[in-house]
């Protein structure tokens, strides 16, 4: 089915549902809505029931959850469905209790993105650690400089009685300037 | 060179002669090594890519038994030997380190690849230890991306002569007051802390990283999003054009 | 049969339950997996999968770097099987950038990829029964048999495992000389060992005893939790995106798609047997009408072999999945016009297998969740990419 084909059909099922084209995919403009599209993907007769991937991503002025598709008994797809949340809120409804694939992939997408899925079972980090500050896929996330001590390192190190040298606690002092534009 | 002098203190010559009557001569330390290097139980702890060719190399083909280093343990307690085979991640680095400390003396460490050794093609992940010398003494370093099984054969040779080079006397762990155990890094808010342990490893003078980037780490520079809404430049849905479309969208 | 959950009456006799801890560093969980698990007696209660001790931030690295770059990275994925990954990522980077892939590329291709599936299920089957116990025997065998396909891969690409050998629209290399007779040995001699491994294990009492009806999965849990792969199609599921996406030229070969009944481990380390069978043919098939001539690699991508760092697909984006061994590798790709993608993500059937980890395991003994972990397959460096 052709995405513009696919985009009426679910204006004329899901009246009061807004979508826009964005290339071969469906933005759903209202991320609420996002739910009630995967309800009725599931359970009308296109049977879509297969929720293949879901990933965040990070497009500078707004956050992206994206979602593909398939079929599995009709075997067709792929459907792309998106949504759009802001920077400073990113909520987007879970679809965990339609698609039971998504809940891994909604962790990592919180965990990489930040993009907190709403009604999710158990929205903790997959990958980092508890207590991680930051989501390291946003581009404007910076990592650490790892060859250079700062001071709760000396702390940490002092309280275990590792000696430093005073050289390098004299470095430790000067902060760190680190260019953005570093990269190749 | 004390490696060598250590081996033996009877002469090489009188040993043979002796030897050739049937007498074995020999001392307690080379007795010792030998012992302690015919028999050097790894430690079963793969982390990543490189642990399947450390299986490899325990299989058929490569049969790591020839030196006596088949016994794979599953318990540090029981290993006198930890092949740190793949990327330690920041997230792993502690239980590395918790696992060396539990080991009984003597222990060694060979860094298998070259993410054990200094984070490898990883070394810009957010989450990658560089290398597990931040924190431990390594033994031997085995370069590679994975190391051929050969080459761990290699560096297992290489630690028997390093063994072979040790003595009871003046060994690290039968002196007074030595500490091998060494503190475990905790979590912090953006990785490890600390970032090394400076008593073992201190960053390095010359960085080649610090002189191409400025930095030692890497920053993507991208400032402007793609706009996906926009329609497509080249008209990619109609088939007909791809015989008229010779010039590439990716020419430079 | 079905499974008492011994949890229901637990609350009658005693509430004292035990946490423990399996993993990051334990020899059955296959890497740095770890499990905690909640045990009354032997029976697990709740098993919650803790991941990320192998995160490499692959994703991270490839959206900083060239789009060929990020082809070797592709391979140490999934490490048993660098190939299937190679293909997965070369057909997303074609479908982004539109090239087309000549005759013969894609007939190297698909016997690369169905080589792969033959090192990761000979390999599979092994583990699998070292963690039921056999400790070390059937992996022998396995590797007896991967070093054969492994010299292979390294007469081609010059490494044993990570082969980096795809590019897009084609291969790095045309195939050396005398290689194609070796794949035929190879693949001739496959099914005598197939028929010993079975001889000693199919019908073995103890893997029987050990692997029916532990772990069964229902067809509809596992659709709607996107079990993909040996896995999904064990519980009888008929899905193989080799036949319904019929990507590179897999619609001009003849096989079957083997299916289970029950869903349990038995029939998931059976459908692998099985399928190894199919993946001779098609290696049959594809060594029979084999092209003697033709290019390795499309004309539009000849000069981007060496040049690679001026690769520019044009903005947009692409999903595209390859039936890779352990199930869908899907890779997304937005490409925003420069050398580099703005957006590159995996989408790791290891990872997705193991959301119905926990389901499988309930009511279960402590050793069978390790059969069942086994049985999932999972790589860790696909399941923390």
């Amino acid at each position: 089915m052709k995405i513009e084909e696919f985009k009426t059909l679910l204006e004329l099922k899901l009246p009061g549902i807004a979508f826009k084209q964005v290339r071969d995919s469906l933005l759903v403009e209202n991320p609420s809505d996002l739910p009630k599209v995967a309800f009725f993907l599931k359970n009308s007769d296109l049977e879509i029931d297969y929720l293949s991937s879901v990933t965040g991503s990070d497009y500078l002025d707004y956050l992206e959850s994206v979602y593909h598709l398939y079929s599995t008994t009709k075997k067709t797809g792929l459907i792309t469905l998106r949504v759009r949340v802001k920077r400073d809120a990113p909520n987007v409804p879970s679809l965990v209790p339609i698609y039971r694939s998504a809940e891994f992939q909604e962790r990592e997408a919180y965990d990489m993105y930040g993009i907190i899925y709403e009604g999710h079972p158990d929205l903790r980090r997959l990958f980092m650690w508890e207590g991680f500050e930051g989501f390291p896929m946003r581009k404007d996330y910076i990592q650490e400089d790892s060859e250079w001590l700062e001071p709760e390192d000396l702390e940490w190190l002092e309280k275990h009685q590792v000696p430093v040298t005073e050289e390098m606690k004299e470095r430790a002092k000067t902060p760190r300037i680190i260019k953005k534009d570093a990269g190749e | 060179m004390a490696l060598a002098q250590n081996i033996s203190t009877v002469d090489d010559g009188l040993k043979s002669e002796l030897g050739k009557k049937g007498i074995v001569v020999t001392t307690l330390n080379e007795l010792y090594n030998w012992g302690r290097r015919s028999s050097i139980w790894p430690m079963q702890f793969g982390l990543a890519c490189c642990a399947i060719e450390m299986i490899a190399t325990a299989c058929a083909r490569y049969d790591i038994a020839r030196f006596g280093a088949e016994l794979f343990r599953a318990s540090p307690r029981q290993s006198d030997l930890m092949i740190v085979a793949g990327t330690v991640t920041k997230k792993m680095a502690p239980n590395v380190v918790r696992l060396y400390n539990q080991m009984a003396e003597p222990k060694y460490v060979i860094t298998m690849g070259a993410c054990a050794i200094a984070g490898g093609p990883f070394i810009d992940g957010v989450n990658v230890l560089r290398g597990i010398d931040r924190y431990i003494p390594v033994d031997v370093h085995l370069p590679g991306c994975p190391p051929r099984p050969e080459a761990l054969l290699y560096g297992l040779m290489e630690l028997q002569k390093k063994i072979d080079g040790q003595t009871i006397e003046t060994t690290e762990w039968y002196q007074k007051g030595l500490k091998r155990e060494f503190p475990i890094p905790e979590y912090g808010p953006k990785g490890l802390i600390p970032k090394f342990n400076p008593e073992i490893w201190n960053p390095r003078e010359e960085d080649h990283r610090r002189e191409r980037y400025g930095q030692p780490i890497l920053i993507g520079k991208k400032t402007k999003a793609p706009n996906l809404d926009a329609p497509p430049a080249a008209p990619r849905p109609v088939p007909a054009p791809a015989a008229t479309a010779p010039t590439s969208p990716a020419a430079s | 049969m079905e499974k008492t959950f011994a949890v229901k009456n637990l609350s009658l006799v005693d509430n004292q339950t035990l946490e423990i801890n399996i993993g990051p560093q334990h020899p059955s969980t296959h890497g740095v997996f770890r499990m905690n698990v909640v045990l009354d007696g032997e029976t697990i209660v709740s098993l919650k999968p803790v991941m990320g001790y192998l995160h490499r931030n692959h994703e991270q690295i490839a959206e900083n770097m060239s789009y060929t770059s990020s082809m070797p990275y592709t391979d140490r994925l999934d490490y048993f099987n660098s190939m299937s990954n190679n293909f997965g990522y070369a057909l997303t980077v074609e479908k982004l950038a539109n090239i087309d892939v000549p005759e013969k590329a894609e007939y190297i291709r698909v016997i690369m990829a169905e080589l792969t599936r033959l090192v990761n299920h000979v390999a599979v089957i092994g583990f699998l029964l070292n963690d039921l116990g056999a400790f070390f025997t059937p992996v022998l065998y396995a590797f007896r048999e991967r070093e054969k396909i492994l010299d292979i891969f390294e007469d081609i690409s010059g490494a044993r495992m990570m082969c980096n050998y795809f590019r897009f629209g084609g291969v790095k290399r045309d195939l050396p000389a005398g290689v194609l007779d070796t794949i035929k040995d190879v693949v001739k001699k496959f099914p005598s060992f197939l028929e010993e491994f079975e001889a000693l294990l199919t019908k073995n009492e103890i893997l029987c005893m050990r692997c029916q009806n532990v772990g069964v999965l229902k067809p509809e849990l596992a659709i709607s939790a996107g079990i993909t792969g040996p896995m999904l199609r064990a519980s009888g599921v008929n899905y193989d995106i080799r036949k319904i996406d019929n990507y590179s030229i897999y619609k001009r070969f003849d096989f079957k798609i083997p299916l289970g009944q029950k869903g349990d481990v038995f029939d998931r380390y059976y459908v692998r047997i099985l399928e190894m069978r199919e993946s001779l043919k098609i290696l049959e098939q594809a060594l029979k009408d084999f092209p003697t001539s033709g290019d390795i690699i499309s004309k539009k991508m000849t000069p981007y072999l060496k040049n690679f760092r001026n690769f520019k697909p044009p903005v947009g984006e692409a999903y595209a999945r390859v039936e890779c061994p352990k199930g869908e590798l899907g890779f997304y790709v937005v490409s925003d016009g420069t050398p580099q993608p703005w957006r590159y993500h995996v989408r790791a059937p290891s990872l997705i297998n193991l959301t119905i980890l926990e389901d499988l395991c309930i009511g279960h003994k402590v050793a069978d969740a390790i059969i069942i972990l086994g049985s999932v397959d999972i790589v860790l460096g696909e399941v923390d990419h």
